[in-house]
């Protein structure tokens, strides 16, 4: 017998330390000496860029890869979904607002790319790609900072209409105005410079690699970008303000200035991926800036892990990935294509998604915690 | 004359919240402010910490007119809220909250000495330091609230209800720690359901009904008034 009562606190030691607890991969990775996480982020990295390579990989590179799509295309795509996901985290994730209409600022730095530079604009400009970058930025941010002036006091559902609103209207906009072409859309928009010393441009038409690369590297500047922004002061106000606005408030933080700054860069952020995309695709008309496209890079921050960087870019690359990778595969009842019911499959991956991790694939520790406190109040114990 | 408030009101809406509130908070004082669910108390306090905006009247602080001056900076001047129902960080440390606290300041030497202060008045908190605050007990939210406000050294501190939800004897503790807190030289305005706790520890009090002030004495004075007694303090 009394053996048995020694035995017991052995058994069950007083802190059980597990993978989980002591922070799992993120956990492993923290302990690491700072050379061998400089390693792995190279690495990583690395094979990042070699990605558009992935179908060269024996056996397993044919199930990676896009049957019905060109892979390079593909990967390309999913940079510029990835791009809006950081971007979209920014906003919903780090500060907490609800913004439905983010596609509204991917519209705009499209269209101030395409009215600059498009043979077809009635600004008659023709720039380069490059030299309208800067300003479609710049316009995207400003964008963003009239949007948030007036509509930042309100909040949470109020904000999320607005920012619904903003978005249709745009497109509402590009569709019936004669300036912005509506469906005829621009064409000949110029691509990014540069050429091969064989006097070959680097991004032609035929290859998307160099816009998959050129697209990889815009992601990891943005990235770097934003973990400095998160760990700064501008990081801790747009948390304070995420858990408890007004507890925010009375600790000293000017609140709608932060609120501010969330959507001005969460514009400048969608601006990119909308300048990247005008300078790949050469066309764009209104039909490109849909609602669902909103919603779809919303539904990829939430899946992936709001809050978390590395949970935006999964959730941003897997809505672009998922639909292209169903492309061109017979599904086997009706013989069509599988594309056609991506919207189907998608949403039964996410509902899956939201039943087994709610707090996304990679979640962010204080969100979840967040999210616990909000239970409390609903169902309180 | 730290704090004055003279003939504010305040709407909610087309609702009125406050009917023209008239009081002051000298240096050094505790003073209490009671009354029933809804009788303007948090309003009050959400008044005097700028998180809404007032209708009429006007809030004068250390000789300055704040009537219109914006939360933020109202915290860098001086006034410092420990808000209804705790509104600590849930996601934050305990440290990391009461860093928070501190957020309009930038001297380091002077905002560890602090956190010092802050872990002597409440050693709780530096046993839980590293711990989330979502995941700590009622009893240690309100001192981490409390904590938290006096970590932007105020020459106000706004408590809004410390004792809700808490047992008896943790009511006791922290009315004892307002008290030392209010001895090293922090003036104290509170708003409390507990009445009886508020009026024996407070320098001076009001009652407040349906937005307006109905009366107004010395702590004492309050606590043997009968119709206080009658309306607040349950004795029959």
């Amino acid at each position: 017998m009394s053996d048995v009562k020694v035995d017991k606190p052995a058994a069950v030691p007083a802190d059980k330390k597990n993978w989980r607890s002591s922070g799992g991969v993120r956990g492993w990775f923290g302990r690491q000496h700072w050379a061998v996480r400089t390693v792995l982020i190279i690495v990583f990295a690395v094979l990042a860029y070699l990605l558009p390579y992935a179908g060269d990989i024996p056996v397993l590179g044919p199930q990676i890869i896009t049957e019905g799509i060109d892979w390079p295309s593909a990967l390309f795509n999913m940079s510029y979904y990835v791009l809006l996901a950081l971007g979209l985290n920014v906003v919903v994730g780090f500060a907490g607002l609800l913004d439905l209409g983010y596609v509204g600022f991917f519209a705009v730095g499209a269209y101030t790319v395409a009215l600059l530079t498009s043979p077809d604009s009635i600004l008659k400009t023709e720039w380069g790609w490059l030299a309208a970058v800067p300003v479609a930025l710049a316009v995207a941010m400003v964008s963003g900072l009239i949007l948030g002036w007036p509509t930042l006091r309100l909040r949470g559902d109020y904000l999320a209409i607005v920012t619904l609103g903003f978005a249709e209207i745009i497109r509402i906009f590009a569709t019936s105005s004669e300036t912005l072409r509506g469906d005829r859309g621009f064409a000949d928009i110029p691509h990014p410079p540069g050429s091969y010393s064989d006097g070959k441009p680097i991004f032609g038409v035929a290859d998307a690699t160099p816009y998959y690369w050129l697209g990889l590297s815009v992601i990891i500047l943005v990235i770097l970008g934003v973990r400095n922004l998160d760990r700064s002061r501008v990081g801790r106000s747009w948390l304070a303000i995420r858990e408890d606005e007004e507890a925010a408030e009375i600790m000293g933080v000017r609140t709608i200035k932060y609120k501010l700054w969330a959507f001005a860069i969460g514009a400048f952020i969608g601006g990119l991926g909308g300048v990247m995309f005008a300078g790949q695709q050469g066309f764009m008309n209104s039909q490109t800036f849909i609602l669902q496209f909103s919603i779809l890079v919303l539904a990829g921050v939430v899946m992936g892990g709001s809050g978390n960087i590395f949970g935006a870019i999964l959730g941003g690359a897997l809505i672009s990935y998922i639909p292209d990778r169903l492309r061109g595969i017979e599904d086997p009842i009706f013989h069509t294509d599988l594309f056609g019911f991506r919207f189907a499959i998608f949403g039964a991956i996410i509902i899956l998604i939201m039943i087994f991790r709610p707090q996304g694939l990679i979640p962010s520790r204080r969100r979840a915690m967040e999210l616990k406190d909000r239970e409390k109040e609903v169902a309180p114990q | 004359m730290l704090l004055e408030l003279q003939d504010v009101t305040l709407l909610y809406g087309r609702i009125q919240a406050l009917h023209g509130i008239s009081l002051t908070v000298e240096q050094g004082e505790i003073v209490a402010l009671i009354g029933a669910n809804g009788a303007g108390k948090s309003t009050t306090m959400r008044a005097i910490s700028g998180l809404r905006p007032v209708a009429q009247g006007k809030i004068t602080f250390d000789g300055e007119d704040i009537t219109k001056m914006r939360a933020d900076v109202r915290v860098v001047r001086g006034v410092s809220q420990s808000p209804e129902g705790r509104g600590i960080f849930p996601g934050m440390t305990v440290r990391e909250n009461l860093e928070m606290g501190a957020y309009t300041r930038r001297n380091r030497t002077e905002i560890n000495e602090d956190l010092d202060r802050a872990f002597t008045l409440f050693p709780r908190l530096k046993e839980r330091e590293k711990q989330v605050g979502g995941t700590m007990s009622g009893g240690e939210q309100q001192m981490l609230a409390v904590g938290r406000a006096l970590m932007s050294r105020p020459k106000l501190l706004l408590l809004d209800e410390p004792s809700m939800g808490l047992a008896p004897m943790l009511i006791q503790q922290i009315f004892d720690i307002v008290v030392e807190i209010n001895q090293q030289g922090t003036t104290v305005l509170l708003v409390e359901q507990n009445a009886q706790q508020a009026l024996s520890r407070a320098h001076r009090a009001y009652v407040l009904e349906t937005g307006r002030i109905v009366k107004s004495g010395t702590g004492a004075e309050l606590l043997h008034d009968p119709s206080v007694k009658d309306a607040y303090l349950g004795v029959a």
